[in-house]
């Protein structure tokens, strides 16, 4: 040691600044002669690996990045335990505890960042921990020790590790997430709903959408977290992973620029020439990182500059993310913000529980996130990284290095002319090329229906029939037939809507997100023709069990009216049978006056529709009718519409039966339910038909022996009479039977498709047998009338109470000034 | 869009928090243009856009997001909620004028012009 040597001191002992100092060491050995202060009382360690540490995976000694003799062996001077309280910059000093000061020719801070404690009532109560450092671990594990419960708010990366880790330590581990989804910053939906039951299988259990609201305790000991919605989740102990904030209370003090945290230049350098910031603590041109890839980056600068070598710059880091919980490979990189020229390439296998998303912009990846399968992240990352153009690789880039590399410099045709007979093509029925080619061969198949049936290639989920049509066309040359038969749902899916609803039943699918994963979808979150379907498909797979998805309606059931050409809306309130009565037609006349409605139409339904009603008065309008007695009349729902009536016995001197009190009767039984299509009713008293039962989806004949029930009319586009599907003696079996047809017809129907459409695809014969069938026709009705017990709510009563008011109101005042 | 951010006289409105505007869905600001559409898609990301379809005027805000698209409620035109312009078989048709949008802690502001 030499008195000329330069005296460098080191605030932190993390990561960040032992990883200055070990690649300082490295390019000039004896340049420096160095002082360390640590916060903690112990060397350095790999904080990242803390996870594992906290589940049981590692020990301390096994994340030790540099041991005592590390600090020795470099003439290290490590105070540890020693925290600095002040720099003095003209003295150039630090100031430490116990009335130390060291002098310094150069400083670096290194102080991380502290972690964001909640200002929740009780956020001081003993078992409220964040989790940072080993003594936080410490005292999770020692908690674990105890048993019980665990709430872990924030599920961000940190959060969800601290959980799983707590869990695999036997607790009953809760993550509560201000967001709905988990680490949104990382993930896309489709992502975050597999990462929720991934940790729901390893005993992690996830509230999402949740706002904690007070730390409830006993004796000074946490208890259980209480949320804004009043659920109470009982715990031991409380982990707050909410976020970090840079440390720059020190810069702070000696007055150094700091914004979110230490601001320094590309060569890491502060306000101060001779003080430098590196790691969590700094911030660099607007970013402040909370990863520690960046770090490293930063530190190759720092090293550089602290040795001479000027020209070295930071230039910011692009980011990317692994979660540490075992079995769960979950992997993120770059932004998926779509826009002009971007493109999502989606690969799903259901049976690995496979999601990877890579999104192309102009030709580059511009981010990837994959789940459950993470192996190419890094290869992802770095076409990222290199902005290389991967237009080329563009068919086979999802499938990852290893295979887009093999089939490099191969068209597609080629490669598989290329491929051996004994390759596998289709993996879940396990068939390989020189099956399929030898089936089409001695069999004579030329289409790929023929080829599903014989070899069953391609018949289960389909993602490789793209694969066995090429075998086709290079087996058979001209001879080969492009596909014919159903068709897919719809472009993000190669499956039948039949296809899709049998897996909905089978595999008992209960979400969108679980359906688009099971049966493998091609884009992330569907589009706006299949998530409808999907929705509605739910809906009755499960009543009163799923949770509708509203932002997968159309704008009509979204709000309960009809959206005009002008954006204004018409409101149909129900009038049962088409009855009325004066009471209702005044507050009618009421609303329209008194929101200037501009129009007020009799429908062909027999029911008044006020047109013409603005969006932000629409509850307010539903109020005053829900007043009168008046609930929605569904007119703009794939569902129950009217059930049109004649005057009947009641007054009618042809009538035979009560048509009115039957249509009433249907109406106040039926209402409400959502069917593939739109469903129109209609009862005639007598076969002079007044209620032109014979044009609707499901019509009544009243005779005098009794009732003639009609069904697959339709007067829209096209116009069909009805055909008659049964005769039956009573009103009661007649609304049995009714019931129990619109439910063979809810639960066979593919969305959109109108009764007549679903009846000439399935045969009126195979309609008739079912129905013909006693106990398949009451077990329909039984299905039909337990769904019923969930949809015969009035959504504008729901809506007037205040139920997703956010739907009805601007998101601010009017704004007084234009856009740019 | 730096087009516009050069404007000297834009000045940042704060209209809300970027948790206000539901996933895949909008909210609508009024605006002495006429609305304008905050949309906020799956994955978080926030765009704004006039509030009115480059076909027949239909109101975007009450489309169905999916992606970073939305799709017109009233004739299913798929608009590209990054430029406003029709996507598929539409492209090049017309276009929903983009609005300056920025999130800072997250909170949502719009460039306006005046004052």
């Amino acid at each position: 040691m030499t008195a000329s040597r330069e005296r460098l001191v080191v605030i932190g002992n993390g990561m960040a600044g032992c990883r200055a100092v070990e690649d300082i060491l490295k390019r000039s050995p004896d340049r420096y002669e160095i002082t360390i202060f640590g916060a903690e009382p112990r060397v350095n360690y790999n904080r990242i690996m803390l996870s594992p540490v906290l589940a049981g995976e590692k020990s301390f000694d096994d994340i030790v990045i540099n041991d005592a003799a590390w600090y020795a062996d470099n003439a290290i001077t490590l105070h540890a335990g020693r925290a600095v309280t002040a720099i003095d910059r003209a003295r150039k000093v630090v100031e430490a505890e116990g009335d130390l000061t060291v002098a310094y020719d150069k400083l670096i801070l290194a102080t991380g960042s502290d972690p964001v404690r909640l200002p929740l009532p009780g956020a001081d109560l003993k078992g409220v921990v964040t989790f940072r450092d080993l003594d936080d671990v410490d005292q999770m594990v020692a908690a674990a020790d105890a048993g019980g419960a665990a709430v872990v708010i924030g599920g961000g990366l940190l959060g969800l590790e601290a959980a799983y880790g707590l869990a695999r330590r036997g607790m009953k581990a809760t993550v509560v997430h201000l967001m709905d989804v988990l680490m949104e910053r990382q993930l896309d939906s489709a992502a975050g709903f597999l990462l929720t039951e991934a940790l729901a299988e390893r005993g992690v259990e996830t509230v999402l959408s949740a706002q904690s609201e007070a730390i409830l305790g006993e004796d000074g000991k946490v208890t259980g977290l209480k949320l804004q919605d009043g659920r109470v989740l009982p715990c031991s102990i409380l982990v707050m992973a909410v976020g970090i904030r840079p440390s720059t209370a020190l810069a702070r003090a000696c007055n150094l620029p700091v914004g979110r945290g230490v601001m320094v230049d590309d060569q890491m350098r502060t306000g101060d020439a001779d003080i430098y910031a590196v790691g969590e603590c700094a911030e660099h041109r607007g970013i402040a990182y909370g990863l520690v890839a960046p770090i490293w980056d930063m530190c190759k600068t720092l090293a550089a500059s602290l040795t001479g070598d000027e020209a070295a710059t930071y230039e910011g880091s692009l980011l990317s993310t692994r979660l540490k919980v075992s079995g769960v490979d979950v992997f993120s990189a770059g932004a998926f913000a779509g826009g002009e020229g971007c493109e999502d390439i989606v690969f799903r296998d259901a049976g690995r529980g496979v999601y990877k998303r890579v999104v192309l912009q102009d030709g580059k990846v511009a981010g990837a996130v994959l789940f459950g399968d993470a192996a190419d992240g890094g290869w992802y990352f770095d076409l990222m990284r290199q902005g290389a153009d991967v237009r080329g690789i563009r068919e086979t880039l999802i499938f990852g290095q290893a295979i887009t590399e093999g089939l490099s410099g191969l068209d597609p045709s080629a490669a598989v002319a290329a491929m051996s007979d004994d390759q596998e093509v289709c993996g879940c029925n396990g068939v390989c090329k020189g099956q399929i080619t030898g089936a089409i061969a001695a069999q004579g198949l030329t289409t790929l229906d023929a080829v599903r049936g014989v070899t069953k290639a391609s018949a289960s989920c389909g993602s490789c029939t793209p694969l066995v049509e090429k075998l086709l066309k290079l087996t058979l040359g001209d001879g080969f037939q492009a596909q014919t038969g159903p068709a897919p749902m719809c472009k993000c899916t190669h499956h039948t809507h039949d296809l899709v609803r049998q897996a909905i039943l089978a595999q008992d699918l209960k979400s969108i997100p679980a359906v688009m994963q099971a049966m493998e979808w091609t884009t992330p979150e569907g589009c706006a023709s299949c998530r409808p379907a999907l929705n509605y498909y739910l809906v009755c797979a499960w009543p009163g069990e799923y949770q509708d998805d509203k932002q997968s309606r159309f704008i009509n059931e979204r709000v309960h009216a009809n959206i005009q050409k002008d954006g204004t809306y018409s409101v149909v309130p129900r009038m049962w049978g088409g009855m009325t009565t004066p009471d209702e037609l005044r507050a009618i006349a009421d609303v329209a006056d008194k929101f200037s409605i501009p129009a007020v139409k009799v429908t062909g339904g027999q029911r008044i529709d006020l047109l013409g009603v603005k969006k932000d008065d629409l509850p307010a309008v539903w109020a005053d009718l829900n007043a009168a007695g008046m609930v929605s009349g569904h007119a703009y729902a794939k569902g129950l519409r009217t059930v049109k009536t004649c005057v009947g016995s009641d007054w009618c001197r042809f009538g035979t039966q009560d048509s009115t009190g039957l249509g009433m009767r249907l109406e106040k039984f039926m209402w409400g339910s959502w069917t593939p299509a739109k469903v129109k009713l209609g009862v005639s008293g007598c076969p002079r038909n007044c209620a032109e039962a014979t044009c609707k989806d499901v019509g009544v004949i009243c005779v005098d022996s009794g009732f003639e029930i009609h069904i697959g009319g339709a007067a829209g586009l096209h116009i069909r009479g009805t055909e008659v599907l049964t005769r039956v003696a009573s009103e009661d079996e007649a609304v049995w039977t009714i019931c129990a047809l619109v439910q063979l017809y809810r639960e066979q129907g593919w969305y959109l498709e109108r009764i007549y459409k679903w009846m000439d695809r399935v045969g009126l014969d195979a309609i008739k047998a079912v129905m013909a069938d006693e106990t398949e026709r009451r077990a329909l009705y039984d299905r039909f009338s337990y769904s019923q017990r969930f949809a015969r709510i009035d959504p504008w009563a729901e809506r007037v109470a205040g139920r997703h008011a956010e739907e009805f109101n601007p998101l601010s005042r009017r704004l007084e000034f234009a856009p740019a | 869009m730096n087009a516009l951010v050069k404007e000297p006289t834009v000045t940042w409105t704060d209209v809300g928090a970027v948790t206000d505007v539901p996933r895949r869905g909008a909210r609508r600001v009024p605006s002495p243009r006429g609305d304008i559409a905050v949309f906020r898609t799956g994955d978080g990301q926030v765009f704004a856009l006039i509030d009115a379809c480059p076909h027949k005027g239909g109101p975007l805000s009450q489309g169905i997001v999916h992606g970073s698209t939305v799709t017109c409620p009233l004739h299913g035109r798929v608009i590209d909620l990054a430029t406003g312009e029709a996507t598929g078989v539409d492209r090049g048709t017309g276009c929903a004028p983009v609005v300056p949008l920025e999130v800072r802690d997250g909170r949502l502001f719009l460039g306006l012009v005046g004052g």
